[in-house]
């Protein structure tokens, strides 16, 4: 029995119970079940991947139920794909925050890994039901972490976030009711099924259902008029929380990709390509206001979180262009932006540290201690959330509008693509000026950034050259994802054969 | 090879940091050697192209968007390669003695190697993509180069003018690349030049000409863009020689001649190209006149010359472009050898005003003579490069097919002459006001003669002047004819390199132009107050720095208008999009054929107005809070019988103690709320959100309703049915609970656990100092801990804990099950901490919670990891019946392992919540 598809969730659940009966605050042997854990999630998403990327679609039933009865756990190309990025921001986030700003409030690694365990089920499940449940996991997580080292800003930001995500789950759940009523069934593939054969009596019921769950991700996703409350949040969440919840807004694009790409595709009966007019306009949207919010920003943090913003936005109108090729160049920009924007929170943080009272608006301070280090960090990091060559983000860029040529509407998509894109390079080099460029002459004595921190900053934003040179695989490899979703009988067959449920030897009891 | 040659200055770039530090080498040395070695590789690779031979290479990189590794050297790479590297030596030899190690250091050496490979990179790029890859990459390290002074503001603004200018124009290369790319169909530079006149017949073809000439504009300082380089100047002068003169600046002329064969020889093309050109080259000639700084001089000529070649571009006809790069060969030889002579006399006198700078021939003669001689080329004196180019230009406008149709053949030959005129004018300013013109007034140093070395590069630039001018048939009439040939991409028509081609039009246009150059300069005085007196100047940097502004002006603008930062703002636009799309989806949609639904009964409708009232008196009296409260227990408990009369014991069970522990939690919330509520929203506010509340509970009913009539065919008969063979238990809702979907109630015991340890993690620093009293001056309890109470809960516990123990048991088969027992046992504990008080009650349960929580989930999940021992998948239950004495037979099911961890987990969470927020009540208590 082949459990490597449930690992991804397991080895965060059991590290978080674990933390949960040893102490909170020192100690340290919570930074080594942490870090542990953490680690570990690496080699079983990379061994996903490569099993992944052979096209094989990997079943786990929990319970040993059969689908569509029981909760199943599906990694196909987009799985894996989501999980591997995810568990490389987690162990950057993580060995910065080990430098002490775990220590800032308690229980941070228990929250950390709880986070984690919402963020992967919610990319393994292949169950509408089962998806909610790791939704509200990884929005528990996020809300106790948005709050992590206290201070009233963040109160503020995280009732902001408890509030609306409560309306959001209450949302998810008559969305959830009303496709169940319409289709008697949870299972995604199932789903696929059930959805494609439904008649006009479930037409009202399904199509409001869609856009409900579709409403939910936005919110997710933070994608205008839904998202205004990441910046304020983002901008004030303590840096590793900061970088790893660049990854969140990701987490409400998979399921809008996933639920599009399985139950509201082209041939879902009723419902057949519920989201696809609503993304174009609404990425778009985000990406103008995101951009203004860009421009708006007074300090690095709040632009950052404003990228965020953009970074999802743009996501947004590639599904929007809805063609396989889209969804292709949408995963690698999703790939770029996560990890440069996780590492430009980290690296805000080290900048701010080394300013002192001046943290990251843009006023006139002291030259920073170590400009040599900070300045090329921050260079490369603009390069590649700008979409600037050389790194990933350029490429990306290439892709989309490639992609967007062909589609009606492409001259909207070049045309504020293009233009927001020069934007934030106007509005990142203000920032950058204002940091390293307009100080004062004196030169502060160094304060100490730890090795680590640097390091785990500089290994996030080096992804994107990475990711660079390691381009013509890594499109290849989302060019195949895309392909497998387009198509989903591969997903659907794989789960609905029940080919891995375990049969029972006669005379066995229960199942 | 040529990944080599692209590669040297990119290896030198990153060589010369640790070359300085460990090494000791100096970094000018560091890079020079890099940009020679580039230079040799590149004379030696390079000699087959001199007959017409062009070398490829090609590597995929990224086959899905058409971006590969590929390089060409071709006649017009070649030329360009060789300026980029030749120049670059010179200015790497120049700035070792123009800027102090200190000044310089390896920060500007790996800038001016990363800025030489990206040019190199960019003329020769085979693959478009990639030469938008280093295109941009340019812009970056000019960025780099001109901010490197970065204490001053000139040099701040400066790069940020520069970058947003080039930066925009390589957005709009970047999209006619696109375009251009997808309507040939590869991005290969040799297909694209292969496929003719497609793009130039495509209907997009005007867009794409657009885009590319702002592109080109932007880059190479057209008008109206040129307002950009007068401001780069800003950056040390070897950055203004190699970047602002000799190369960067060309790049965009580059491109011109790149596409050349695929864009041009449209009217369009025509009168775009060289309008621009036209335009730039009179405003940049006039304007570089009236410059009083050294450098703003050269760069207005820059400008103006820049505007010369774009105009011969723009032509459209073979001599014109041969003639177009003749002049971009000389223009970099003579601009180059100005800029360091300007750096020389800037350096060494203090000063690069020219009403200051006067007679300088005295103290540096050797310098005055080499820029005499670059000057001159650059007014176009016979006997230099400037010259001959010059006259293939003058002679070049005297034919043109369109404008001789308009009958506006005049214009081109009096526009040229005028420019002429004025190029005259200005560089016997800079040879008349600098090195005569009386004596110096008020200079900061004594002037002298710069190091030796230092002149080495102007001496090498200027004998090349002369070699050009003089022998142009052997010096450069080879390179000129490769780079032709590449760029028409058809054999050359014959033309004539020679100082003297008799007397006709062009040479008089040439004389012209000299004489009323001098006329010209000798009237400056009079110019210069005229000029003066112009009332209003264009400034291209204030307009452009005003619209950046402005942009950023409207971003906060929109940013504040539309995030108002207010919860209640955001909750409302959440809720009426999602009450919008809604309808919008609903609308026009039909219920099936309504199936008979169960009637309506008196109980039900008194349930439903219960619950219906009990929502509105909530919403109506939330000011009265404790009254609320009760309220909302009346919806509560509503819905908990309304989930018994339509048989669900569980959820009733569920809803009842969950609406029990939450009460407790409001009231013990409730103490630390202001005793007054915060003023009420407007009325017309209260309306819209009525409205919208309103519109939501219609929109939900419907979706209720026709929940209601779908036809009931759902996995739940499947659950119905396998609930006792496959789960060993009657009673459906715990067997879904805790093994058809058990994994969701992991999740869900998990979300209690994490929400417990939020709650902690908030409360556990908090300190607030709740009143004694209440605002009547009451204090709060007259009996902390009534006896009655106290003796009460101490004999309901016992019962309590018999009966949740029982729920547990019987949970797989009847109603109950560990999730209801949890709550339970948890109200009932709480009970205590009530009445006995939070310390006391601690020491009689003295266990942790928290390790409560996690032992409950470790237990769940090592459950559902037992099940791998036996090889089947996380949390497949199995179940067995034992037969014990006493008991009779009964069952055990590892789903029950599983429930005890549930209840576990949900003990801890309620103790957890509940004590935290009485605990901080009670430590208020304690102060």
């Amino acid at each position: 029995m082949n459990h490597l598809p449930i690992m991804p969730v397991m080895i965060p659940l059991i590290a978080g119970a674990l933390l949960f009966l040893i102490g909170g605050r020192g100690g340290g042997l919570d930074r080594v079940i942490g870090v542990t854990a953490t680690v570990a999630l690496l080699p079983v998403a990379l061994l996903l991947l490569q099993v992944a990327g052979t096209g094989q679609v990997m079943v786990y039933y929990d319970g040993n139920w059969s689908a569509p009865f029981g909760i199943v756990l599906v990694v196909d190309r987009l799985s894996a794909l989501m999980l591997c990025l995810n568990a490389l921001l987690a162990l950057a986030s993580l060995l910065y925050a080990i430098t002490g700003d775990d220590r800032l409030g308690p229980r941070f690694h228990l929250l950390f890994q709880m986070q984690l365990l919402g963020i992967n089920g919610a990319f393994l499940t292949g169950d509408l039901f089962n998806l909610f449940v790791f939704f509200e996991i990884l929005l528990i997580a996020s809300y106790a972490l948005q709050f992590h080292g206290g201070g009233k800003v963040r109160v503020r930001a995280t009732l902001h976030l408890v509030v609306l995500n409560l309306i959001g789950s209450s949302v998810f759940l008559i969305g959830i009711g009303a496709i169940y009523a319409a289709t008697g069934t949870l299972n995604l593939a199932d789903l696929a099924v059930k959805v494609a054969a439904a008649g006009t009596g479930q037409a009202g019921l399904l199509k409001t259902g869609g856009i409900l769950l579709l409403l939910v991700f936005a919110l997710k996703a933070a994608l205008v008029p839904l998202g205004f409350w990441l910046p304020p949040a983002y901008s004030v969440a303590c840096a590793p929380v900061a970088a790893l919840f660049a990854i969140m807004t990701k987490v409400g694009i998979y399921a809008i990709l996933r639920l599009q790409g399985l139950v509201f595709g082209p041939e879902a009966g009723p419902a057949a390509s519920l989201f696809t007019p609503w993304l174009l306009p609404l990425g778009l949207i985000t990406v103008v206001v995101a951009t203004f919010g860009i421009l708006a920003s007074n300090e690095l943090r709040r632009l950052l979180a404003h990228l965020v913003v953009l970074s999802a936005g743009t996501l947004t109108l590639t599904l929007g262009l809805d063609s396989p090729s889209a969804v292709a160049s949408a995963l690698f920009y999703l790939l770029n932006s996560t990890l440069v924007g996780g590492g430009l929170f980290l690296l805000a943080d080290l900048i701010a540290r080394d300013r002192g009272d001046a943290g990251t608006s843009f006023v006139t301070s002291q030259t920073v201690s170590s400009p040599l280090l900070l300045g090329s960090l921050f260079f490369v990091g603009a390069i590649g959330v700008a979409g600037l060559p050389p790194l990933a983000g350029f490429p990306a860029k290439l892709y989309l509008l490639q992609t967007a040529f062909l589609h009606p509407a492409g001259n909207w998509v070049f045309s504020v693509v293009l233009i927001s894109g020069l934007l934030v390079v106007v509005a990142l080099s203000r920032a950058g000026s204002a940091i390293f460029w307009r100080t004062g002459k004196a030169q502060k004595p160094a304060t100490g950034i730890a090795s680590l921190q640097s390091a785990a900053t500089a290994s996030l934003l080096l992804g994107s050259a990475a990711l660079m040179i390691g381009a013509g695989v890594t499109t290849g490899y989302t060019q195949a994802t895309a392909v497998q979703l387009a198509d989903h009988t591969g997903y659907v067959e794989a789960v609905m054969e029940n080919r891995g449920v375990v049969v029972l030897p006669a005379g066995q009891g229960g199942s | 090879m040529l990944y080599l040659l692209v590669s040297i200055p990119f290896i030198g770039a990153l060589l010369v940091y640790p070359a300085t530090e460990r090494l000791r080498l100096p970094p000018s040395l560091v890079a020079g050697l890099m940009a020679l070695s580039a230079l040799v590789l590149l004379l030696f690779i390079g000699f087959p192209v001199y007959s017409g031979a062009v070398l490829l290479s090609r590597a995929e990189w990224i086959p899905q968007i058409g971006l590969s590794f590929s390089f060409r050297l071709d006649g017009l790479g070649l030329l360009f390669a060789e300026l980029i590297l030749g120049i670059g030596v010179l200015v790497v030899l120049y700035a070792r003695y123009y800027l102090t190690e200190l000044e310089a250091g390896p920060r500007f050496y790996a800038f001016l190697l990363l800025f030489m490979g990206a040019m190199l990179g960019l003329v020769l790029s085979e693959n478009l993509l990639l030469m938008m890859v280093f295109w941009e990459l340019t812009s970056l390290a000019s960025f780099l180069l001109i901010g490197f002074r970065r204490h001053t503001s000139e040099a701040r603004q400066g790069a940020r003018l520069a970058l947003f200018v080039t930066g925009g124009g390589g957005f709009a290369l970047l999209a006619a690349v696109l375009i251009m790319g997808q309507i040939v169909g590869s991005y290969e530079l040799s297909d694209v030049l292969a496929s003719g006149r497609l793009v130039a017949d495509h209907h997009l073809y005007p867009l794409v000409l657009v885009l590319f000439l702002i592109g080109v504009g932007t880059k190479s300082a057209q008008f109206p863009f040129h307002f950009w380089l007068p401001h780069a100047m800003a950056a040390p002068t070897p950055v203004s020689a190699y970047l602002h003169s000799a190369t960067m600046v060309k790049a965009g002329i580059f491109l011109l001649g790149r596409f050349f064969p695929v864009l041009a020889g449209s009217e369009l093309w025509f009168y775009m190209v060289s309008g621009m050109g036209l335009s730039t080259l009179l405003l940049g000639a006039y304007l570089a006149l009236f410059q009083h700084d050294l450098k703003g001089l050269l760069a207005y000529s820059t400008i103006s010359h820049l505007g010369l070649i774009t105009l011969l571009f723009g032509l459209g006809t073979p001599l014109g472009e041969i003639a177009a790069i003749f002049h971009v060969i000389n223009h970099a030889v003579f601009k180059a050898s100005l800029f360091m002579a300007a750096g020389i006399i800037d350096h060494e006198s203090g000063t690069r005003d020219m009403r200051k700078l006067n007679g300088l021939f005295k103290y540096m003669p050797h310098t005055a003579a080499l820029a005499m001689v670059a000057a001159a080329a650059m007014a176009g004196v016979p006997l230099l490069n400037g010259f001959l180019s010059k006259e293939m230009f003058f002679g070049e406008t005297l034919v043109l097919k369109w404008l001789v149709e308009a009958q506006w053949h005049w214009l081109f030959p009096m526009a040229a002459t005028v420019a002429g005129i004025f190029a005259v004018a200005y560089s016997l300013r800079f040879i008349h006001d600098v090195f005569f013109n009386g004596e110096p007034v008020n200079l900061p140093k004594t002037p002298h003669e710069p190091p030796r070395w230092m002149k080495v590069p102007v001496e090498v630039l200027v004998v090349l002047c002369i070699g050009v001018g003089v022998f142009p048939n052997f010096t450069v009439r080879p390179l000129l004819e490769s780079a032709a040939a590449a760029v028409l991409q058809q054999p050359l028509p014959e033309f004539s390199l020679s100082i003297w081609h008799g007397f006709n039009t062009p040479l008089v246009m040439s004389l012209v132009a000299m004489g009323g150059g001098a006329i010209l300069y000798s009237g400056r005085k009079w110019l210069f107050r005229a000029h003066d007196r112009i009332p209003f100047q264009i400034s291209g940097k204030q307009w452009a720095e005003s619209l950046v502004e402005s942009i950023f002006q409207l971003g906060e603008m929109v940013d504040r208008l539309l995030d108002s930062r207010s919860l209640r703002r955001y909750s409302f636009f959440l809720l009426a999009i999602v009450v919008a799309a809604g309808a919008v989806s609903l609308w026009g949609e039909s219920f099936p054929a309504a199936k008979a639904l169960t009637p309506v009964t008196i109980p039900v409708v008194i349930g439903g107005l219960l619950l219906g009232a009990g929502s509105i008196a909530t919403a109506v009296w939330h000011g009265k809070r404790l009254l609320a409260v009760i309220m909302l227990s009346i919806v509560g408990l509503m819905t908990a019988l309304l989930f018994a009369y339509f048989s669900a014991p569980d959820l009733a069970m569920t809803q009842l103690l969950v609406e029990i522990a939450s009460v407790i939690l409001v009231l013990l919330a409730m103490y630390f709320l202001p005793q007054l509520t915060p003023p009420e929203s407007s009325r017309i506010r209260l309306a819209r959100d009525i409205t919208l509340g309103v519109i939501a509970g219609i929109g939900v009913a419907i979706l209720s309703y026709s929940m209601l009539v779908q036809p009931l065919d759902s996995i739940s008969s499947y659950y119905l049915s396998q609930s006792k063979p496959g789960g060993g238990g009657t009673n459906v809702v715990n067997v879904i609970l805790v093994d058809f979907r058990g994994f969701d109630t992991l999740g869900e015991v998990t979300v209690l656990g994490i929400a417990a340890v939020g709650i902690v993690a908030m409360i556990g620093g908090l300190k607030i100092w709740g009143p004694e009293k209440d605002w009547l001056g009451r204090s709060w309890a007259g009996d902390r801990h009534p006896v009655l109470l106290t003796t009460v809960s101490k004999l309901i516990l016992p019962f309590a804990l018999i009966v949740s123990a029982y729920l547990f048991l019987r949970g797989h088969n009847y109603p109950g099950g560990g999730f209801i027992a949890g709550l339970v046992t948890g109200v009932a504990l709480t009970l205590q901490y009530i009445a006995s008080g939070s310390d006391r009650a601690r020491q009689r349960l003295p266990w942790d919670n928290l390790k409560l929580v996690g032992a409950g989930i470790l237990i769940a999940t090592g459950t559902g990891l037992g099940s791998w021992v036996f090889g089947f998948p996380f949390l497949t239950t199995t179940f067995a019946y034992v037969t014990l004495p006493i008991v009779g037979k009964f069952e055990i099911a590892s789903a029950m392992l599983f429930d005890l961890g549930v209840y576990l987990a949900v003990v801890g969470t309620v103790l957890l919540i509940l004590a935290g927020m009485g605990g901080l009540h009670q430590r208020e208590e304690n102060v």
